[in-house]
């Protein structure tokens, strides 16, 4: 490639970058009896740049994945800069405030605590 | 039946591009190759390549890389499966167990001096061109 032609492809990689691909994140999703946890993998997402949000019983998740090395040559391309995006419906009910979400290694980890409300109660039977 | 390599490859390159566009448009993103193999990105310039692979949640102590034959790379390790205690599953999509990914690089590398490193659940390696596979300016003599 001459250098033309690797400045028109690190054009189009740079709009490819403002666009992305949409992907949905694998996730894993569990549930203690005091929280409901859930797993994504979101490789190559900083932390600055995932968003996660509940609303209205719905917890979203969104990450941008930007291109890297654009100033080198392409040999091999399977990924591309990705929006991640996905978002699930959950029945328990959560204490929101007391949500929390960290980022490591491209693992977004998020807790939900579940409200004292929905919490399983043993119940003193009396006799 | 004999087949011309080069007419082979360059079949097998467009057969493995259009894949790849069918994966785009389908939103895969190269999760097609399921996390037993995970997908790739190479780039080059006249030092280099330098590869990056997904491996996120993966510890750099469980990841092996190797380089054999000067130019085949190979990246193996596990990842292993979130094991709360007392949960109750409700979806586990994300790959657990071993993976492996080997990839022929088009030039040779000095295996001595690969780096890698690890970046938001990227590996990234930089394999150096062999001295002998380094591009060369060759200078002209004038008459």
């Amino acid at each position: 490639m001459n250098n033309q032609a690797v400045a028109e492809r690190n054009q189009e990689v740079a709009e490819a970058q403002d666009v992305g691909v949409l992907a949905r994140p694998r996730v894993d999703v569990m549930e203690t009896e005091n929280e409901v946890m859930l797993l994504a993998d979101l490789p190559g997402v900083k932390s600055g740049d995932v968003d996660v949000r509940f609303e209205n019983g719905e917890l979203t998740i969104h990450g941008r994945r930007f291109a890297s090395n654009a100033n080198k040559k392409r040999a091999l391309t399977e990924y591309e800069p990705t929006h991640y995006h996905r978002s699930f419906r959950l029945t328990e009910d959560i204490a929101a405030d007391r949500i929390e979400a960290e980022l490591k290694a491209g693992v977004l980890t998020v807790r939900l605590p579940k409200a004292e409300a929905a919490k399983p109660r043993k119940i003193a039977v009396k006799g | 039946m004999f087949i011309n390599p080069k007419v082979f490859n360059t079949l097998w390159r467009e057969m493995e591009g259009f894949r790849h566009e069918f994966d785009r448009a389908l939103g895969r993103n190269g999760q097609s190759y399921g996390a037993a193999t995970p997908a790739l990105n190479v780039w080059e310039d006249d030092a280099a390549f330098h590869l990056e692979t997904d491996l996120p949640g993966v510890a750099a102590d469980s990841v092996d890389v190797t380089v054999t034959e000067g130019n085949r790379v190979t990246v193996t390790g596990e990842r292993k499966a979130a094991e709360p205690a007392n949960a109750v599953w409700h979806r586990q999509e994300r790959f657990a167990g071993t993976f492996t990914r080997e990839l022929a690089l088009p030039a040779p590398v000095d295996a001595d001096k690969v780096e890698a490193r690890f970046e938001h659940g990227v590996l990234k390696l930089t394999l150096p061109k062999s001295e002998a596979a380094k591009p060369r300016k060759i200078a002209i003599k004038a008459e």
